[in-house]
């Protein structure tokens, strides 16, 4: 039922697209995201799969073809990275709004200027409020199995949402990894044929992209954003029954050595996995230390992540970007939100690292640890510190 | 028009209904009704911002009895091509509608010819099997008479306004259809509603293209003309009659006038009925008069037919 093959991450997104029989890819390529579309179009290119791949002009463009695509009811793919993110931005929330279930890829990369195409998290925070669903996958097997679970998601009729499932670029998107790849039938069997409910047809026209007045953008607003929340249980669904078929667990708050845990290190993305070791160190060492991985990103998970910090007295939380003249991280800020007015009170520290491409190092993990104690401890007024800048 | 065009299209149906909220006199809406009888209800338009997304659909009202859909102002060939797309996928895998379906963008001169110009470049370079129609009204009239590069030369917009050192639009109109043409795709033409019978036989040489076709389709503004709600059509009369929009096809690469005009009238006859070009001296006219004499000239021998 399935194979392990050593691949790339971009090269397991390709199977993935390939084994959910995808319809319609249109994609522009862009740094680090590139062998996802080459993968993509040697697969349609050899017929494994049956696709119309769309080599279009721009990102713009891109996910305006998918938009159309999706529109007509087919199962719709796209892929990119950093500037073509930004390009996209306008019909990121067009896609949302139109409740299009688009599958999109991001490898994560840094923003120009200066230009920078290695990874970081800049452009997916730039895209935040958009309205897709956003999580992130920290290696091949996650970015395989969570491009599958999402286009589940994103088609379920209780959905009907964008998903974009971001991978850290370079740092996963160029990395081989033993990878177990699932084989059609069973793919078949956990992810039904896409059946949209109101898809342009001359048979039952429909109009849309109608425009709202004053009287009705308050309401049509109001709609989306209750119907995004509402899909966190079919988000959890999907993961659940992926876990009960292929074995494989996800879920959007995930916790590694909480127990007894006084200081938390929160980190979204790849660099989760450096961390878990760095933590493992620690706790050999006695350390009251955990960590978490936040791997649901919108809907935002803020039951679960008051819950996961319900014991913790630090909380230290590692941004790969900045929100320039912001409060720091913005997953930090997120984070003080979730836990503002709530009983538990722990003190965060915002930290940011990894930029542009930059390595955050275990032995930095272990220091952010020591910095927090002593910020904490010391009651020192910083609102947050950037590591390892060279003086 | 012919009597048997005339029946063909009062039998055709409606497929935009009354009850839009065009200006008084929009020759625009017009030509979109026109257009939509001779598609016929087996289509899908996806179309631009502009006047005529805003005219048909107000939430939580519309006037497209066709499959329809808006989504900005730049991308409306891109959305048309994954249309295209995702319908030849679907229909190839037996999971879609098994029948021909016509696959329709629209937009304004500013959406064809400025902001959407790349992704219509890239949809016709691709060779999606679609129509594009380009409705020009020369200039950007639902956000308020901005010019656009279809505006004319000396025509007086909002943002090119005659004044005591501007004389309008300085410079020339964009040759939008010569840009398509390049492309190398099937099929091209001009058109205007003025000539109902030659824009439906357009429409459906265009439907029948195998692989893309463009529409250019002359779009009288009153409102932003600022002429008589009245003589719209004529106006687009005067314009094909003076040369200034002549008619003409090109198929598989070959140019064809479709309605050759003997004898040219003055381009004055046309300007004079125009607020925009009110402020012109006879030396613009007379500018704009050896313009449109010359390109005339051009167009007849790029289709074959000697200079007079």
């Amino acid at each position: 039922m399935s194979k392990r093959r050593g691949i790339e991450a971009s090269a397991a997104v390709a199977e993935a697209v390939a084994a959910a029989n995808v319809d319609v890819i249109a994609a522009y390529p862009i740094t680090p995201q590139t062998h996802i579309v080459e993968r993509i179009s040697e697969i349609v290119a050899d017929g494994i799969l049956d696709a119309e791949f769309i080599c279009v002009e721009s990102e713009h463009s891109a996910l305006s073809a998918c938009l159309g695509s999706a529109a007509v009811g087919a199962r719709t793919f796209t892929a990119t990275a950093g500037q073509g993110l930004e390009l996209m931005h306008e019909v990121l929330y067009v896609t949302a709004s139109m409740r299009l279930p688009v599958v999109m890829v991001v490898a994560n990369r840094a923003l120009s200027g200066p230009l920078n195409v290695w990874g970081d998290h800049s452009d997916v925070m730039a895209a935040r409020d958009c309205g897709w669903i956003q999580y992130f996958a920290e290696n091949a097997q996650e970015v395989y199995d969570l491009t599958i679970c999402a286009f589940r998601i994103a088609e379920d009729h209780r959905c009907l949402f964008p998903v974009m499932v971001n991978m850290d670029g370079f740092h996963v998107s160029h990395v081989v990894e033993p990878v177990e790849l699932l084989d059609r039938d069973a793919v078949a069997s956990f992810l039904p044929p896409n059946r949209y409910p109101l898809p342009l047809h001359p048979d039952r026209p429909v109009t849309m992209g109608a425009f709202a007045p004053p009287v009705l953008y308050t309401e049509c607003r109001t709609a989306q954003e209750e119907a995004l929340r509402a899909t966190f249980p079919v988000i959890k669904e999907a993961w659940d029954d992926f876990a009960n078929r292929f074995g494989r667990r996800y879920a959007p708050v995930e916790t590694y050595r909480l127990d007894g845990a006084e200081c938390v290190l929160v980190v979204m993305g790849s660099f989760a996995e450096t961390a878990a070791a760095v933590i493992d160190r620690l706790r050999d060492a006695g350390k009251p230390v955990g960590l978490i991985r936040l791997r649901l990103w919108r809907p935002f998970p803020f039951a679960e992540i008051r819950q996961a910090l319900s014991n913790a007295r630090i909380v230290i939380v590692c941004d790969r970007s900045i929100s320039y003249g912001g409060p720091g991280g913005p997953v930090c800020s997120e984070l003080k939100a979730a836990l503002f007015g709530h009983a538990h009170q722990p003190r965060i520290v915002s930290f940011i690292a990894g930029l542009g491409g930059r390595d955050i190092l275990p032995e930095q993990f272990a220091s952010m640890v020591d910095r927090a104690t002593e910020i904490v401890e010391r009651n020192l007024p910083v609102d947050y510190e950037i590591i390892g800048v060279r003086q | 028009m012919n009597e048997q065009t005339l029946q063909k299209l009062k039998e055709a149906g409606e497929l935009f209904s009354p009850g839009h909220r065009a200006c008084i006199g929009c020759v625009e809406v017009l030509a979109v009704r026109q257009i939509c009888k001779a598609l016929g209800k087996d289509t899908i338009i996806a179309n631009a911002t502009g006047c005529m997304q805003i005219v048909s659909s107000p939430l939580p009202t519309t006037n497209w009895m066709v499959p329809w859909i808006h989504t900005l102002f730049e991308n409306t060939a891109a959305v048309a091509s994954g249309i295209e797309a995702g319908l030849k996928a679907m229909r190839r895998k037996g999971t879609g509608i098994d029948r021909d379906i016509t696959v329709v963008a629209m937009g304004g001169d500013g959406a064809t010819a400025d902001i959407g110009l790349q992704a219509l470049s890239g949809a016709l370079e691709r060779g999606h099997k679609f129509l594009y129609v380009c409705f020009d009204n020369e200039a950007y009239m639902n956000t308020g008479i901005q010019r656009s590069s279809t505006t004319p030369f000396g025509a007086s917009t909002t943002t090119s306004p005659s004044g005591k050192t501007s004389i309008g639009k300085v410079t020339w109109k964009k040759d939008m259809p010569a840009i398509a043409a390049a492309h190398n795709i099937p099929y091209v033409a001009t058109a205007c509603p003025s000539y109902s019978a030659d824009l439906v036989k357009k429409v459906k040489k265009a439907q029948q293209a195998d692989g893309p076709a463009y529409l250019h389709v002359f779009s009288v503004c009153p409102t932003g003309w600022r002429a008589k709600p009245e003589i719209g059509l004529e106006l687009g009369r005067l314009a094909v009659e003076t040369g200034i929009f002549p008619l003409y096809e090109i198929e598989n690469g070959r140019w064809k006038m479709t309605k050759t005009v003997q004898h040219l009238k003055p381009v004055q006859e046309y300007l004079k009925h125009q607020g925009r070009f009110r402020h012109l001296t006879p030396d613009m006219v007379a500018r704009i008069q050896d313009m449109v004499t010359s390109r005339y000239q051009t167009l007849l021998q790029k289709c074959g037919i000697a200079p007079s």
